[in-house]
């Protein structure tokens, strides 16, 4: 456990050394500008405007097809992997458009994802967290497995898995194998991790710890993350934005937007009138 | 600019390979499509072969060859009739045999069958599919030639041989050889690939219309002949397409129980050949260029002959597919 | 009941027999043909079948040089068909996908699955043997490659088409590039059903015999040199079985059993790899 805090701590202090702001002083991480998408001809996301703060939990609500979920996989480009799937306008990530990069490998280090289904690599617990170290770096083995325990311990996995590392990642349940895509994405040292409804497959119990995770990675990543939950996003998110029809309705602190939402779409969705 | 995108990254140990990240994509999928052209290759090169060694006997005797039914090397004069008669009269019965068949033991897997027996009795089905046409050719020769020779041939000369006219198609001496049995052959082949095809199609019926209609009281049969099979009339025709292009083109089994006879007979207990067997027994003995090459050309005929049986089983599968793809959503 | 609904009942009954009954034939066959493989096959197989070569008639022998060229053969065209079908493949299921160029040459890999055996003999007489001038193992080791190629591609491709896209977008999200995320994640996922591809390309191939009668030809002594015409057992099991000698008749039958045991083996553990997988995922 040691070793994790150290590690944890280095990272602290090398964040804020680069940020250089003061505690409390709200960090845009992510600002998104005039962002449209579109599916083909099928326009998904309208001129869409936000900003998300760093080391803080944004989350994304609204009814299906809104087009969180599509938004959240605009900000690492993950869209491309599809033909006739492209997005205009701007995502920069400290300050650079992102849209216009050409390194999506980088990009990809920096923005981490954990997705609605658990997907464990086909191969062992060990080798899934390695998997994108070795991506990046030509660490010794001793390093890696260093920075496995340090990523599997920040996902709080450790305990359960540290007698089986060599087992294969489908094995794990759930709601571990969720956290183990977690740990995964935390490997490779991202600054920002999307979560497209990670706990939708997950049971109570499962879904608990995820959440309890997520407060705990807060004061390190800026996180943003989509679910179908009110609850989840009241619970986990510091801010929560709330989308309707390809738009961006409402972006606000979560109490103010479930408590005095000034939208009245969201004022619609909040209290169940949209079903 | 890039590089920007991740000031935490740098110095953070070396990268990795920047080589293999920058170009492994355009290799690797360069790659993939280079030895997925092979295949087109391959079959351009099949086509040039059976072109190209076809030719000079096609040239020898023209058009003619189709419908010539001489085959005689001494004099050179090539003709098609016999062995593609024969190769059709041979599927046909593999057909007549492999169909209704097919169609029973994919009713029974599918509606009959105690759902603990299914998967063996399918797996032993499959596995008939599995053994070498060649085991077949043997098993034929060795056991079932006598068996037609001493029982069932006499038999059918004594009962169907009296009919008129039909009865000319069980004429000549019972010597278990011969077209009949061939086919009869083929047609336990072809039998597997039918029946899995077929139990693949009924699968895609929507269990609504199966079950609306038992609903209404209709029996099992009933199902199957006027639900299912309406259903999967493409499907099912796809799968006997398919059967028969097998059948057109297989050679071992037929090469040891046909009597390789280059003559046309009516009877089908008399031997005959099939194009698959005249190549099989005949190329490497083949001397004279214009022999060879009017054994090509045969193969040639075969090759058209399936392609097109295989393109047109593929087409009402496919449209099929779709159908049971459109039923889904409606149901 | 009236008299209706039970002749409706007495046809379903009676279709129901049929079925039965053609089932029941159709297994009676399977069982008979394994029964004669064994009766007439297990005494002919003796260690001399696997130490001699095949004998002139009248005299002793075995089929040491027709399973080792068997082998020879299906191994090289293994070699080279595996690798190339699961590229193929793998543009199929990852590239090409709905593409124009991918239907087209799903269609061509269809034709070449379903083209007759003794076509490709054909094709590689024209182009191998004719070059080399004379019959020889290397042209019986691509005609056996040629038919294995279409089975491998559709085995992989299927195999792959059936990978989540969830599992793709996980490797591309950690910054994989495409051809790791196919080569180290698609590959591992798929592997099982891929090696059953690979397992079944064997077991078609180690029975043919078509493909290999004007390209191997055959070769009545120890040989493994693959630039001469080289035994096999499927050729040598025609010849024998098709000659009135009775002790090459024997040893057909001998081989005969060797080679479905092989091939009936083969398919039942692809089939045991790929089952046993699908309980897992």
């Amino acid at each position: 456990m040691n070793k994790a805090e150290h590690m944890d701590g280095t990272i602290k202090e090398a964040r804020k050394t680069s940020s250089e702001k003061m505690d409390g002083v709200m960090d845009t991480k992510i600002e998104v500008k005039n962002l449209d998408f579109y599916y083909g001809d099928y326009k998904a996301l309208k001129n869409v405007n936000l900003t998300i703060p760093d080391r803080r939990v944004t989350a994304f609500i609204g009814p299906s097809g809104c087009g969180k979920s599509t938004l959240l996989r605009a900000l690492n480009r993950i869209y491309e992997m599809y033909p006739g799937q492209r997005a205009e306008g701007e995502v920069n990530i400290d300050g650079t458009n992102i849209l216009a990069a050409r390194d999506l490998t980088q990009l990809r280090a920096k923005v981490g994802m954990v997705f609605q289904k658990p997907t464990p690599f086909p191969m062992s617990i060990y080798e899934n967290v390695a998997f994108g170290i070795r991506l990046y770096e030509n660490l010794p083995k001793a390093e890696i497995e260093e920075r496995v325990y340090w990523a599997l311990s920040r996902a709080a996995l450790w305990d359960e898995v540290k007698d089986k590392l060599n087992a294969e990642g489908t094995g794990l349940s759930g709601g571990q194998q969720q956290r183990l895509c977690v740990a995964r994405a935390v490997a490779v040292k991202p600054e920002i991790l999307l979560m497209d409804e990670p706990a939708s497959a997950l049971d109570p119990i499962s879904t608990a710890k995820l959440e309890q995770l997520i407060a705990e990675l807060r004061d390190d990543y800026c996180i943003a993350i989509v679910t179908h939950n009110m609850q989840q996003a009241a619970r986990a998110a510091d801010y929560t934005a709330f989308m309707y029809l390809g738009e961006l309705a409402e972006v606000a602190p979560s109490e103010q937007i479930f408590t005095h939402p000034s939208d009245p779409r969201t004022q619609d969705y909040i209290m169940g009138r949209f079903g | 600019m890039v590089e920007s995108v991740a000031p935490a990254l740098q110095g953070v140990g070396t990268r990795k390979s920047r080589f293999a990240m920058r170009w492994g994509d355009p290799i690797f999928w360069g790659a993939t499509l280079f030895f997925t052209l092979v295949l087109f290759a391959l079959l351009c090169g099949v086509i040039a072969v059976l072109l190209v060694g076809g030719w000079p006997a096609l040239a020898h005797s023209g058009i003619a060859f189709l419908w010539t039914a001489h085959w005689n090397p001494v004099t050179d004069t090539y003709g098609a009739v016999v062995p593609l008669i024969g190769t059709i009269e041979t599927s046909v019965i593999a057909m007549l045999i492999g169909v209704p068949f097919s169609f029973g033991m994919a009713i029974f897997l599918t509606e009959l069958c105690p759902h603990r027996l299914r998967q063996p009795i399918a797996i032993a089905i499959e596995l008939l599919a599995a053994i070498p046409s060649i085991i077949y050719g043997m098993w034929g020769l060795f056991i079932v030639v006598p068996l037609f020779q001493h029982h069932v041939e006499p038999a059918l000369k004594t009962t169907l041989g009296n009919i008129p006219l039909l009865g000319n198609l069980f004429s000549g001496p019972p010597i278990g050889i011969g077209v009949l049995l061939a086919g009869l052959i083929l047609g336990l082949m072809v039998l597997p690939f039918i029946t899995s095809v077929m139990r693949e199609v009924f699968a895609s019926v929507p269990p609504v219309l199966r079950e609306s209609a038992y609903g209404l009281g209709a029996t099992r049969w009933e199902v199957v002949w006027r639900v299912v099979l309406p259903y999967c009339r493409n499907g099912v025709a796809g799968a006997v397409m398919l059967g028969l292009g097998r059948a057109l083109g297989e050679t071992m089994a037929v090469t040891f129980v046909i009597g390789n006879a280059h003559r046309l007979s009516l009877s089908l207990l008399a031997p005959g050949t099939t194009i698959s067997a005249t190549l099989a027994n005949e190329f490497t003995e083949a001397v004279g260029d214009i022999y060879t090459s009017a054994l090509v050309a045969l193969g040639l005929v075969l090759f058209v002959l399936t392609f097109l049986v295989l393109a047109l089983g593929k087409k009402l599968l496919l449209g099929a597919r779709a159908e049971g793809a459109e039923g889904e959503v409606l149901a | 009941m009236n008299r209706r609904v039970r002749q409706r009942q007495r046809w379903d009954f009676l279709m129901a027999v049929v079925s039965y009954a053609m089932t029941g034939i159709v297994l009676f066959i399977l069982g008979a043909i394994l029964w004669a493989l064994l009766w007439n096959g297990i005494s002919a197989i003796e260690p001399a079948m696997f130490t001699e070569s095949t004998p002139a008639p009248g005299n002793e022998g075995g089929l040491a040089n027709a399973i080792v060229g068997s082998l020879m053969m299906t191994v090289i065209a293994i070699l080279i068909a595996t690798p190339i079908g699961i590229m193929a493949g793998t543009y199929l299921a990852e590239y090409g996908k709905e593409g124009r160029v991918a239907s087209i040459v799903r269609f061509i890999n269809d034709v070449l699955l379903s083209a007759p055996s003794i076509i490709v003999g054909l094709f590689i007489y024209g182009v191998v043997v004719t070059t080399m001038g004379h019959f020889s193992g290397w042209a019986g080791a691509a005609a056996l490659a040629v038919i294995a190629l279409p089975i491998v591609v559709r085995t992989t491709e299927d195999m792959l088409t059936l990978i989540p896209d969830s599992l793709r977008e996980a490797g591309a999200a950690i910054g994989a590039p495409r051809w790791m995320v196919i080569t180290q994640i698609s590959y591992r996922a798929a592997f099982s059903g891929m090696l059953t591809g690979v397992l079944l390309a064997i077991a078609r191939i180690s029975g043919e015999t078509a493909p290999l009668l004007f390209t191997a030809l055959n070769n009545q002594f120890w040989s493994t040199n693959l630039n001469d015409p080289m035994a096999n057992l499927p050729v040598v099991i025609f010849q024998f079985a098709m000659s009135p000698y009775e002790d090459w008749q024997r040893l057909a039958w001998g081989g005969a059993l060797l080679i479905t045991t092989a091939v009936l083996l083969l398919n039942i553990f692809a089939r045991v790899i790929s089952t046993r997988n699908k309980g897992r995922a």
